[in-house]
C-alpha cells in the first residue's frame, strides 16, 4: 500500500462526510481495505465522528426493537374487527 | 379446507383456522403495517386484503411456517407494493444528486467537515440502555416519519426487516450507488432530528 501524502492525509482528516458515509456502509456491507484504513485514520482524529458512529449503531438497534409488532400496542377498532371476521366467515361457507 | 391423503401432516392442516384469524392476528398485522407505512387507513385496508388473500391461498399453506408467519408474509408483499408505488417518481429525484454532493448543509462543501449546527453532540444515548426509554422511542418514530417515503422504505427494509441490499435495490428499482446515498442521508437526517428534539 502506498504512503499517503500530507495532502491526502489532510483530506481524510477533514472529510467527515466521507467518514460518515463509510460508517454507514460498513454497518451493512464490506468496505475495502483502503476505505477501512481511511476511516481508522479519520476516527483517530475526529471524536465527533466517533460519537456519530456510536449513535448510529444505537439508532439501528432501537429501530429494530421499536418496530417489532409484538411489542406494539396498536389496536384495531372492535367494530372493524367484528365486520372483518364476519366477512371471513361468509367466505368460508 | 385442505384434505390430504397422507396422515403425516394432519396437524399442519389444523394449524389454519380462519375463524380465529381476526382475534389472534388482526392487531399484530395492523401494527406491523402501520409501523412500516405510517398510514392508519391504508394499513387497515391491507389487513383486510391480507385475510381475503389468505382465504384464497389456503390450499397453498403447507404448515411449514406458522399461521402467523404465513399471514405476515402475505401482508409483507402488499407493503412492498405500497413501497414501490410510493417510490415511483421519487427515484428520479435521487438520481440527480451527486453521491458526494450532499447539499443539505450538514457538511462544509469544501472540506467535508461537520457544519457547526449539525455537529453530533453527546446525547446520552451512546449506551444501548437508552433503547428502553419510551420518550426517546417516540421521538425516533416522529423523526422517521419525517423522512421521504423512499428513504423510510429503504431504512425499514434494511434495518427493521433485515432484507438484503440486492433485494431492496431490485424491489425499489434503485442503483447501488443511490442505495448508499439514501442510507447515508437517512441516518444523518434521523440522527440530527433526534439531537434537535431530545436535548
Amino acid at each position: 500500500m502506498k504512503e499517503l501524502s500530507e495532502a491526502e492525509l489532510k483530506k481524510i482528516d477533514y472529510n467527515c462526510r466521507k467518514a460518515t458515509f463509510l460508517i454507514e456502509k460498513q454497518q451493512i456491507a464490506n468496505i475495502t481495505q483502503t476505505e477501512k484504513m481511511e476511516l481508522k485514520i479519520h476516527l483517530a482524529g475526529c471524536s465527533i465522528c466517533v460519537t456519530f458512529m456510536q449513535q448510529s449503531a444505537v439508532i439501528n438497534q432501537m429501530a429494530r426493537k421499536l418496530f417489532d409488532p409484538d411489542s406494539g400496542a396498536l389496536k384495531l377498532a372492535k367494530g372493524f374487527k367484528e365486520q372483518l371476521q364476519k366477512q371471513i366467515n361468509s367466505q368460508l361457507l | 379446507m385442505l384434505i390430504t391423503d397422507s396422515g403425516n401432516n394432519t396437524t399442519d392442516n389444523s394449524a389454519v383456522n380462519p375463524h380465529h384469524w381476526v382475534s389472534r392476528y388482526a392487531d399484530y398485522l395492523y401494527t406491523y403495517a402501520v409501523l412500516r407505512i405510517n398510514d392508519d387507513d391504508l394499513s387497515r385496508d391491507l389487513v383486510q386484503e391480507t385475510f381475503l388473500a389468505a382465504l384464497e391461498q389456503m390450499q397453498n399453506f403447507k404448515g411449514i411456517s406458522t399461521e402467523k408467519t404465513w399471514l405476515t408474509a402475505i401482508l409483507k408483499n402488499k407493503i412492498m407494493d405500497v413501497y414501490r408505488s410510493r417510490s415511483k417518481g421519487l427515484v428520479k429525484g435521487v438520481k440527480s444528486i451527486n453521491p458526494d454532493g450532499i447539499d443539505t448543509g450538514f457538511f462544509d462543501d469544501d472540506t467535508g467537515h461537520w457544519n457547526d449546527q449539525h455537529r453530533p453532540a453527546n446525547m446520552g444515548i451512546e449506551q444501548a440502555d437508552a433503547v428502553e426509554n419510551k420518550e426517546f422511542q417516540q421521538i425516533l418514530t416522529a423523526c422517521m416519519n419525517k423522512l421521504p417515503d423512499l428513504w423510510r422504505a429503504v431504512f425499514s427494509m434494511k434495518h427493521i426487516d433485515d432484507e438484503s441490499t440486492e433485494m431492496i435495490c431490485s424491489e425499489l428499482k434503485l442503483s447501488s450507488s443511490n442505495f448508499w446515498v439514501i442510507v447515508h442521508r437517512s441516518k444523518i437526517n434521523l440522527r440530527s432530528c433526534l439531537q434537535k428534539n431530545w436535548i
